[in-house]
This record gives structure tokens, C-alpha cells and sequence, in this order.
């Protein structure tokens, strides 16, 4: 990799402010995709913020009907919170299948969300259920938080402080992993909330989308049955190697059905 | 002598330990004093003319040394890497041989060919500069399809290669083959295409030389599986140092699969610039560096077709194969699809007459060479599955044919139409055995269990034979191979009755500090810990061939075993002489010479002292000291043989193909240490299972990049892909070695593939799927369901 | 840009001056010479270079030097409680067979160590298998690997480590 300059601040107003004094200054929360991409030397940061001493950013906490996971906090820690196993299981499920466990112990969910590849997770439990996005300028809904290929309407400076999941009365995510990278090639978060119901696509295209079709028979008849006929259009959908777009475009209704079995469980 | 740790015994190994305490020492381990580190710069076109490489900007980077381009290889004279194989084309005219340059001069024909090598004070300052250095390319219409290799209007790869072939090679009589199709009462026909596979051992190659002013030596460190032959053919053909002034040490190697044997550009220009540096150089090669530089495996598009009478007895069966040699011919290229491919299409059955047809083809992609069974697992593929699909036509049971048409035990030695004669075997008990460790009766239940879930369940057999322990020096000679393939061993004893065993072999895995210990264990009785199995450096070893190609043991071993009958009778005398008795009457038992039928005896460690201090020494007869050398080449291949059962799981919805159980019975021969041998087939049936369900290396058509070129996108084998398997050993002896022993290495990596695909389209043929290529990924096996009901639909 | 580090590794204080880029199994490395950690791949997937940082399992390749400021590292080399003694999961790998190049065998140790202790030192073969989805070998199939992972929990248990 290219050299930088390395900072790391105590505080998430200090890590504000050098990401906003430098030229190109990149934020690192667990580094699981950034130090790779800097390994390949497809970017080149003039500074890193590393933030992994703010401590404000760690921890889950229940607010009401909501759990609040901090920035910072690992994908490991979310697996085997007690909190999110027993209001959200379907999130602690989630997060123990990102990666692997090395990956786990150093990935965060606000790394994840800011980053929004269009491989990763997390971005599917953020809109399933409904979440909000907050950062330290103010709160995103989740519609509108995931713009397009590796785009959010995080701006410049703004850093993701914590996200807000509503309890599900029922969710469920299931991923096809890629063969080879075990990254989502589909993956499907299918989730019943006081906001209704969700079905929430990543892997499959340039960035999680929603079903419209499937939420709306979902929400009439929750059961696998209700969806089984509907397909999802191969236009606009991935495809490599692994995966052609109507394969991935099959795929989301496999996935989407067992989704929804896995939740009626 | 039974013991312990004696032959046989399942002796923990001796290796373990450093490798279990991070104390390996691998060659990026080296503390090099004043080291420089190398980076290469590597073509990023398929085909492209080098118009102007402009290093100007490079060398004023920080930390920058020296930068080589090919130009200075020109200037200095250094010659190309070789071909060492010649194989005579079917008209008896040699291969085309391109020449195949260290580094690129005024053209690079593959992602990935060399074209600089930098030299710097650490590897991110080479790097660095290596993004400074500016190379003009005009790029060139370029072809890695192999399919289309031959077609006309196709780019050329190289002057020397028109069409892009190298050879046209047959073995066989095609007319004699041709009648016998004539007169079939069935004949089952199939294309396939063998894919292609990256190495991917664990540790990346890496390379590491120093130049000693005042004495001319060079040493190279190497990850080679061969240090001696990467010496010699520095020395004789590309760098000309000489060899005595040329040390190659290939210290702990971290997996091998072949893609260590060949000598490469890169460690080749390590050693070279050592002397023009005038420091030591250190390089290793980054994994996505392996994926494009790493000699690739198989690669073969193959059309076959069997002959069967009206019971299903094999009449004949031919076989045309075009073999992809990438985009330079590499070490032993030539000879993995020809004698180590088609010599094995009899498989283990009698069938009367072979033609085989064999292009070989040059394409704008790496080299292809040797990997993990090289040239027999493509051979087993094609036999094993188009003998289950016969099998499936005929609606005879694939057990049931296999045995019909096995060479009899009493056949042996049998002659095979293809230039082999197996010295041993005994096929049934092996397929019995299989067949009962995997429930083989209780298959049809499980299969309606798995439909009651959905999910669609199928078996396969794969009965493979492999001509190994290569490689008697005469008979590869006489077919074009530039080296003989003997093996050596030095048996060392201290005056204070440890010892000392040089090896050519090299160990990279395999265990080599145990099995042979354990030799020397049985044969002269000197305990475990005072044994040392030394490998891997031309300075101490006796001049070898190395290992692959599972040859260790059964060529390796057997020299050992050689030198041991030396040092017993040097023995023999020496304590016939302290003991005042004949030589005639003194045996040799557990560790101890002894006058038969009298209580007079002399330990070894006592003769070996007498010999280091021969104050009372038959001085006449005898030399002092106690070292001894054996070379032997075997009288012919080794040849295990073995049934894989494999059991598949398809979820048709997503197309996942589990393997549910998998079941390998092998014949290796005599076994000395059942644990390394077990370890071997494990490991085996992962790869060759990968070949099947997993890996495959892609090329994009369009552009020439290698798309799977790291693992985030070609698929490794993983823990949670397998099951635990199991195994069974029947053993038929060795006729011609002094162990009685086969080749355990390759085997599991050879049966694996057929059994598996043959499972895959057992488990799809109730849905109608025809063909399925490898690797079975889901991709691949949803879209032959989707073709199946398309077709079902029409 | 040149930082200066700080951390304990096996339970010895260490420092040393590296670039802000330098990873930490180059630091392990090159600077300290502990070469046990090992590269075998640049995508974060193989596993060879897993160490524990203040207890968990994570990839040395993946984690700058810097950002081990101030941690615990425990590397293959730290693990064997003396010259004679190997730890628990060592002893398993030995006397199953589970190693053969010796490559990817530092990372797996430490991943396996991690796994059984994050499982209270229960664990079946199933979950075995999925744990290791960070760490590939190419020599021993896995089969042996497993086998010692599974013998290795309740030899840890006792063992009180």
C-alpha cells in the first residue's frame, strides 16, 4: 500500500475535524475492507482516521422498541449480544455469518453501512427493518440511505454513530454466499415490523433494493406460498463468473421464500 | 522388525514439532543481513509488442537499487528456460519449441509474463518504483480460448508454433481401433473438457540468492520440490554458472502439487542478479503473483468414444485431446498429456485396443505443467466417466461393468495396448470393500429419503489406476525425457552412532523426516531420535531428482533401502573381524551382528565406532568410516490402484451440490506409516473434489485477464464443504521394489474428480440433465436444470 | 510516516519505529523476527497469519502495526508452555496428523484455539468445519484438522487453558 498519514482520535468531534482539514483523508472503523483496498493500492488516502478509540461509537443498548448499536461495534459483539439475540435474532444470525471469525472480530456495523458494498449484510437489515442511520450531523432513514454502488448519503465529514433497528415481529435472513468469497451473491432480510412488512435484497444488485411485489403479498399472507410465484426482474442484476443475473434473479426467490419460512419458525 | 515406529506403524512425525512452534523455516523466513527485496513488474496484456520500456523515473525512486529489464538478459547472454521433455510428433519430427525468455524482450504473450525486476531497500520502495517504470505496449489480438486454438484467423502466439500447435502426438493404431467400432454393438460418446486449475499451495513461491565475491558461489534459496534439477538446468541451459559453484537449497517448503518443480523466471532472475546487486535479494511472490504466474494445471477439451459388445465388454476406445500449454512450454509441459495421459487410458480394464490423439496448443494464457497427478487424473477422468456413462445407456449398474471388464488378478504383469505394463493388482476385493464401507446396497433408500426433502441424491464410482514412483530412467529416455529419474541416498553414521540420511528427495509436506526415519528405524535398528533426515540443499544431499509425480517412497525409499544393505554388509565385516568369525556366518538382527548359533555379537554402534576408530580394524580389506551411497532406478512404474465411492446431495432449487459421504479404497502397496499415507488420500480427494465442484481458472475471451485470480474469486476448498471420509487399504505388493510399496501422493486427486461428476449425474439424470462440466458449481448446475426443462418443454 | 509502536507480544514488551502502512504480521516479521506468522495470501482469506489481539483471533495481514498499540498479541510462538510442553491444541495437531507443509498451521492453531474457547470447549463437527471458514489449507483436507480441533476442546478444558 501507499503510505499515510495515521491518526487516531479520542473523540468522534476530533475525528470530524481531521477528516475534514486533510486532503483525502479516509475514516477506518474496522479496516476489513479498507486495508485490503489499500493493499491493492486502488486507493490512496493522504490520511487515515482510525477510529477505533472513539469510544462514544461501541456498545448496544435498547431505546424502547429499538436497539441502538453504536458505529463501532464488531460484528462478533451484535452475534452474541443478548439484547439483539432476543429482540432482533434474525440481526444477531446476520452478523455471525459475515465473513468469518477473524473478519467478525474486527469488522463493524458502521464500517459496513458506510461503506455499502454491494456484497455486505448488513445494508439488507438496515432497510428490512426499517432502521435509521445516525451520524453526527443527524439521522437517515434507511430508504434513502443507500444511494448505488458503494454510494450513501453519508457527506463529506459525517460518520455513521449509531444505527436504530425496530424490533421485528418476525424476520429472517437468508444468504446464498459466493462460492468463492463467501460474500452475499443474494441475500434476502425478510422482516414483519409495526412499519409493516419488508423484503430486503443485497448481493444481488449494484445496491440493496426492496420487493415491492413480495411486501405487498407478504403483507396480506405472511407464508412462502404468498411469493411463490413472483419473480424478480434478471434486468440491472449482477453478473460474474458465480453468477449470472437471471441465476441471481432466481436465486432472490428461493431465498426470499426460505426467508420467510425461517421467520414463521 | 515389527516396532513401534518400525515399518507400518502409525509413528507420529518428526517434523511436527517446529512447524507447531512457528520454528519453520520457509524461505521469506531467511534473515538475510543487508538484504534487498525484488518486485516484478508484470505484463498486464494478454499480447502485446513492447515498444519502449523507460525505467529514467524508476531509478530515482527512493530506495531503488537496480531495475533489469529483458534487454540486459540480451546483453548478458543469459539463455531461455526450457522445455526438458522432447516429444516426437505422430510424423516422428520433434515438438515446436518457441523460445521462452526469461523476461519479455520486445514481446509479452500472457497476463503476467515478466517484463522488469526491481530491485529495492524494501518491498514497497520495489513496488513503489515498479508504478514509476513506463512501458510503451502496442497490445496485440490475443486468444485464450483453447477450444479455438487451431481455427483459422486466430491470433498466433508464437512464430515458431504455426497454428498454434506444438504437436500432434497419437499413440495407438487408429485403423485396428476404427474396425473395432465397426463391429460394436454399442458405443457411448462424450466431450468434456478437463478444467483448468491454479496450485494455490499454501505458501507462495519465493526465491532468495546471495553472491560471495571472493569465492564466485552463489546460493539460491528456492520453494523448489527439486533443488537439484533447478540446478541444473540454471546452470546448464539458462545462467551458465557452474554447478559447483551453485548451491540451491529449498529449506521448508509449504506444499508443492507440482507448481514447485519447474524452474521459473523469477527465481532465475534472483540468482542472476545476486552477483549485479552485490547484496542478497529476497522475493516472494504475492497470491494474486501465484495466480498469474504460477505454472496452471490440466486444461484439456477431449472427445471420446467407447466401443462395447452386446454383454459389455470394452472393444476399443479412442480418445482426441486438445492439451492447452499456455503461453510458453514449461519444464515438463510436453510430457504430462502424452506419457503421462494417454499411457493410462486402459484405466483397469482389459480393453484390447487404444488410439489416442493428442494436440497440444499454445495460448495467450500462463503456462501449463505438472499438477497433482498430472496427466493421470485427466486420463482417469475421461475412462471413469464415460465407463458410468456407458454404464447408465446400457442400464447395467457401473459396479457391474467396472468388474466385468476388470484385468484379472491372474493376469499380471499385464501388457496394456498403451505402452504400460502394470506389474501388480488385484481390482475386485477393492471395489467389494468400497462398495461395503459406503452402504452401496443402501443407496436407492437414501436416494427416495433425500426426494421425500426435495433434494436430489446421487452416487459415483471412480476406479483409477496411476502409473507413478517415476520413473524408470531407460523407458523414459527412449521417450524423450532430458533427465533420468533414479533417486538417491547417503547414509551417514557419526562416530558416535547417530546418523545422518541424505536424500534427493525433498519433502514439502509429504513426511519424508518420518517414513524414511522409520526405514532406517526397521532396517538397522538405530532408535528414532538419533536419526536425521536431511533434504533440500545441493551443498549436503546427494544429486537427486526431488519429489513429485509420487515417487518418494518407492524410488527415494528404495535407495535408502539400497545404501542400508551397504552399510549391514560393511558391518557384517567389521564384526566379523572383532568377533574373529567369518564373514559368512554373521547375521544382522535388530540392531545387532551376531555369529548364528552362538552368543558372540557387535551392535551396529559398536562397528560404527570400530570404523571412525579403527585402532583394531581389518585395515586390509576395509576402509575406515561408516558412509555409504546408493542410487537406484527402478526396473518400472509403480502402479496403485483404488475405488472412490462418492454420495451427492443436489438441492435443484439453487443448484448446491453437497458431498454427503465419500469412500476411497486404495492398493498401495506395502504401508509404512498408515497416518502420513491417510493424510495423503484426505488431502487428494479435497483437491480432486475442488477440480470437480469448485475451482476452475477463467480467462476473460474478450480482454485476456485472468478473472479468477484471487480467492476471492477462485473457489478453495473449505472445512465445511466435506465430510469426514472413509477409507479402506487392500494391499498387493510391489513386485520390483525392496519395499514392496506404491505412490500414496497423487492418488486421491486422481479418482476424486470422476467420482464425484459421475455422483453429480447420477443424482440429475432422473431430471433429465445430460451433461454437467466442471466444476459443478451452482451456477453451472442450475443452468443445466434450466437447459434440461427447456428441453423437456420443447 | 514514521510511527513509533508499542505493544506486548506472548507476554513480552516490544516496540519498535514502522510506516504507518506497516501491517502487523510485517511487524511480527520483519521487525521482530518472529516469523511462526505466516502470508499466504493479500485478500484477507487464508488465515495463515491469524494471532490473537487481546484474545480473539483476528488477521495479522488485515490490521495495521499501528492500531496494535497498546495490545496484548499472543502469536504461535507464545502459545507452548515451555521447550518440552507444547499447548493442548499443539499436542492435537501432532498427534492427529493435522498438518503436513506446516504452512497454514500457525494460523489454524490460533483460529482453532479462539474457536474452542468462544464454544465454552464444546463443539461438534459440524460446527468445526464452519469455524474454519477463515483459514484454508491445501494439504491435509481438513479431515485431520477437524479431528484434532475435536480432541483439543476437552484436552484445553482440563488442561484449564
Amino acid at each position: 500500500m501507499y503510505d499515510f498519514a495515521y491518526h487516531r482520535p479520542k473523540s468522534v468531534a476530533d475525528a470530524i475535524a481531521l477528516l475534514k482539514g486533510k486532503e483525502e483523508a479516509r475514516p477506518m472503523s474496522g479496516g476489513m475492507t479498507l486495508i485490503p483496498t489499500l493493499k491493492q493500492r486502488l486507493a490512496r488516502p493522504s490520511d487515515v482516521v482510525d477510529l477505533g478509540d472513539v469510544k462514544e461509537l461501541a456498545g448496544i443498548k435498547l431505546e424502547g422498541a429499538n436497539v441502538v448499536i453504536g458505529g463501532m461495534t464488531k460484528h462478533a459483539e451484535v452475534a452474541t449480544s443478548a439484547d439483539v439475540k432476543s429482540h432482533i435474532p434474525a440481526l444477531a444470525e446476520l452478523a455471525g455469518h459475515i465473513g468469518d471469525p477473524q473478519v467478525r472480530n474486527r469488522g463493524t456495523m458502521g464500517g459496513s453501512v458506510a461503506n455499502n458494498d454491494p456484497a455486505a449484510d448488513y445494508p439488507a437489515a438496515v432497510v428490512a427493518l426499517n432502521a435509521t442511520v445516525t451520524t453526527n450531523t443527524g439521522k437517515h432513514a434507511a430508504d434513502g440511505f443507500f444511494k448505488g454502488l458503494f454510494e450513501t448519503a453519508l457527506g463529506e465529514g459525517e460518520i455513521v454513530t449509531s444505527i436504530s433497528f425496530p424490533k421485528a415481529e418476525k424476520a429472517a435472513y437468508m444468504k446464498f454466499p459466493n462460492p468463492a468469497s463467501r460474500y452475499a451473491m443474494v441475500g434476502v432480510f425478510v422482516a414483519k415490523t409495526a412499519s409493516g412488512v419488508r423484503v430486503a435484497v443485497t448481493g444481488a444488485g449494484p445496491c440493496v433494493f426492496r420487493v415491492k411485489a413480495m411486501e405487498e403479498a407478504l403483507a396480506k399472507n405472511f407464508s412462502s406460498a404468498a411469493i411463490k410465484d413472483i419473480k424478480v426482474s434478471a434486468t440491472d442484476l449482477n453478473s460474474d463468473i458465480h453468477g449470472s443475473a437471471e441465476y441471481r434473479a432466481h436465486l432472490v426467490g428461493v431465498m426470499a421464500r426460505r426467508a420467510v419460512d425461517a421467520a414463521n419458525k | 522388525m515389527t516396532s513401534a515406529t518400525g515399518i507400518g506403524a502409525r509413528v507420529l512425525r518428526t517434523e511436527d514439532k517446529r512447524f507447531l512452534t512457528g520454528t519453520g523455516r520457509y524461505v521469506d523466513d531467511l534473515p538475510l543481513a543487508r538484504a534487498t527485496y525484488a518486485y516484478f513488474l508484470r505484463s498486464p496484456h494478454a499480447h502485446a509488442k513492447i515498444k519502449s520500456i523507460d525505467i529514467a523515473a524508476a531509478e530515482k525512486h527512493p530506495g531503488v537499487v537496480n531495475i533489469f529489464t529483458g534487454k540486459d538478459l540480451v546483453d548478458a547472454k543469459v539463455g531461455g528456460l526450457i522445455c526438458g521433455w522432447v516429444v516426437k510428433d505422430k510424423h516422428g519430427d520433434p515438438h515446436k519449441a518457441p523460445p521462452h525468455p526469461v523476461m519479455a524482450v520486445d514481446t509479452v504473450r500472457y497476463v503476467g509474463d515478466t517484463v522488469a525486476m526491481i530491485v529495492a531497500n524494501s518491498h514497497d520502495e520495489a513496488r513503489d518504483a515498479a508504478e514509476a517504470i513506463k512501458v510503451d505496449y502496442e497490445v496485440l489480438p490475443a486468444n485464450v480460448d483453447l477450444a479455438r486454438a487451431f481455427d483459422k484467423g486466430v491470433p498466433q502466439v508464437h512464430a515458431e508454433a504455426p497454428g498454434n500447435l506444438i504437436y500432434d502426438w497419437e499413440i495407438g493404431v487408429k485403423a485396428d481401433v476404427e474396425a473395432a467400432f465397426a463391429k460394436a454393438a454399442h458405443v457411448t460418446k462424450m466431450d468434456i473438457v478437463n478444467n483448468r486449475l491454479i496450485p494455490n499451495a499454501m505458501e507462495p513461491r519465493a526465491a532468495a540468492a546471495e553472491y560471495d565475491k571472493g569465492t564466485g558461489n552463489y546460493t539460491l534459496w528456492s520453494t523448489s520440490q527439486n533443488p537439484h534439477v533447478l540446478r541444473l538446468i540454471l546452470s546448464a541451459f539458462v545462467l551458465g554458472i557452474p554447478e559447483h559453484k551453485l548451491r540451491v537449497i529449498a529449506p521448508d517448503v509449504g506444499g508443492g502439487f507440482g507448481s514447485k518443480i519447474f524452474c521459473y523466471a523469477d527465481e532465475t532472475m534472483v540468482c542472476w542478479a545476486a552477483s549485479r546487486v552485490g547484496r542478497p535479494i529476497k522475493w516472494t511472490a504475492e497470491r494474486s503473483e501465484s495466480f498469474l504466474t504460477d505454472c496452471h494445471g490440466r486444461d484439456h477439451v477431449t472427445h471420446a468414444e467407447l466401443a462395447l459388445d452386446k454383454e459389455g465388454k470394452f472393444l476399443a476406445l479412442k480418445v482426441e485431446t486438445i492439451a492447452n500449454m499456455g503461453a510458453y512450454l514449461s519444464t515438463f509441459a510436453t510430457a504430462v498429456p502424452t506419457y503421462l495421459y494417454a499411457t493410462l487410458l486402459a484405466g483397469q480394464y482389459t480393453t484390447p485396443l487404444i488410439y489416442a490423439n493428442v494436440k497440444a496448443a499454445v495460448t495467450n494464457t500462463a503456462p501449463v505443467d505438472a499438477y497433482r497427478g498430472a496427466g493421470r487424473p485427466e486420463a482417469t477422468f475421461v475412462v471413469e466417466t464415460i465407463v458410468s456413462k456407458a454404464a447408465a445407456e446400457l442400464k447395467m449398474d457401473p459396479a457391474e461393468l467396472r468388474r466385468k471388464n476388470f484385468i484379472p488378478t491372474t493376469a499380471f504383469p499385464y501388457q496394456t495396448p498403451v505402452a504400460l505394463q502394470y506389474d501388480s493388482g488385484n481390482y475386485p476385493p477393492i471395489i467389494d470393500e468400497a462398495m461395503k464401507i459406503a452402504d452401496y446396497p443402501g443407496f436407492e433408500a437414501r436416494r427416495a429419503e433425500a426426494k421425500a426433502r426435495g433434494k436430489l441424491r446421487g452416487i459415483g464410482f471412480s476406479s483409477y489406476i496411476e502409473a507413478c514412483g517415476l520413473a524408470p530412467s531407460q523407458v523414459v529416455g527412449s521417450l524423450g525425457a532430458g533427465v533420468g529419474q533414479w533417486e538417491s541416498a547417503q547414509i551417514k553414521f557419526n562416530p558416535t552412532g547417530n546418523v545422518q540420511v541424505m536424500t534427493g528427495a525433498h519433502s514439502h509436506g509429504q513426511g519424508h523426516e518420518t517414513t524414511f526415519a522409520q526405514l532406517i528405524h526397521d532396517k538397522l535398528g538405530v532408535p528414532m531420535d538419533q536419526i536425521e533426515i536431511v533434504h533440500g540443499d545441493t551443498a549436503t544431499t546427494p544429486f537427486g531428482m526431488g519429489t513429485y509425480g509420487s515417487r518418494s517412497l518407492a524410488v527415494g525409499g528404495s535407495a535408502i533401502m539400497k545404501a542400508t544393505d551397504k552399510i549391514i554388509a560393511k558391518g557384517k565385516k567389521i564384526a566379523a573381524h572383532l568377533m574373529e568369525a567369518d564373514v559368512a556366518d554373521v547375521v544382522f538382527e535388530n540392531g545387532t551382528f551376531k555369529v548364528a548359533g552362538t552368543d558372540k555379537n557387535v551392535p551396529l554402534a559398536q562397528a560404527v565406532f570400530a570404523a571412525y576408530v579403527p585402532h583394531n580394524y581389518p585395515h586390509a580389506e576395509l576402509e575406515p568410516g561408516m558412509d555409504e551411497n546408493a542410487f537406484y532406478d527402478p526396473a518400472n512404474f509403480v502402479y496403485p490402484s483404488g475405488t472412490q465411492i462418492c454420495e451427492v446431495e443436489i438441492d435443484p432449487d439453487t443448484g448446491i451440490v453437497e458431498v454427503i459421504a465419500h469412500t476411497a479404497v486404495d492398493d498401495f502397496g506395502n504401508i509404512i506409516n498408515p497416518m502420513i499415507v491417510e493424510g495423503q488420500v484426505h488431502g487428494g480427494i479435497v483437491q480432486g473434489v475442488g477440480q470437480a465442484l469448485f475451482e476452475g481458472a477463467v480467462y476473460d475471451k474478450a480482454t485476456g485477464q485472468l478473472v479468477s485470480g484471487s480467492f476471492m474469486d477462485y473457489t478453495m476448498p473449505r472445512a465445511d464443504n466435506f465430510p469426514s471420509f472413509k477409507l479402506g487399504y487392500k494391499v498387493t505388493p510391489c513386485p520390483h521394489n525392496p519395499l514392496g510399496v506404491k505412490g500414496c501422493g497423487e492418488a486421491g486427486a486422481i479418482a476424486a474428480p470422476a467420482a464425484v461428476m459421475n455422483a453429480v449425474h447420477n443424482a440429475l439424470a432422473p431430471i433429465g440433465v445430460k451433461h454437467v462440466e466442471m466444476p459443478a458449481t451452482p451456477l453451472n448446475v442450475w443452468q443445466s436444470i434450466q437447459g434440461a426443462q427447456r428441453a423437456a418443454a420443447e | 510516516m514514521t510511527i513509533s509502536v508499542a505493544m506486548t507480544v506472548n507476554g513480552k514488551a516490544v516496540s519498535g519505529k514502522v510506516e504507518a502502512r506497516t501491517l502487523l504480521v510485517q511487524f511480527l516479521r520483519e521487525n521482530l523476527g518472529m516469523t511462526g506468522t505466516h502470508v499466504g495470501c493479500d485478500t484477507s482469506q487464508c488465515g495463515a497469519c491469524v494471532v490473537h489481539v487481546d484474545g480473539q483471533s483476528i488477521k495479522s495481514c488485515t490490521m495495521l502495526a499501528v492500531q496494535a498499540e497498546g495490545a496484548k498479541v499472543m502469536t504461535i510462538e507464545g502459545l507452548a508452555p515451555s521447550a518440552e510442553k507444547l499447548h493442548p491444541m499443539q499436542e492435537a495437531f501432532r498427534d492427529n496428523h493435522a498438518l503436513q507443509c506446516g504452512f497454514c498451521t500457525p494460523g489454524m492453531v490460533m483460529s482453532a484455539i479462539d474457536m474452542v474457547k468462544r464454544h465454552n470447549y464444546e463443539l461438534d463437527e459440524a460446527t468445526v468445519r464452519r469455524e474454519l471458514e477463515g483459514n484454508l489449507c491445501r494439504c491435509t483436507g481438513y479431515h485431520n484438522i477437524v479431528k484434532a480441533i475435536l480432541a483439543a476442546a476437552p484436552a484445553m478444558k482440563s488442561a484449564g487453558v
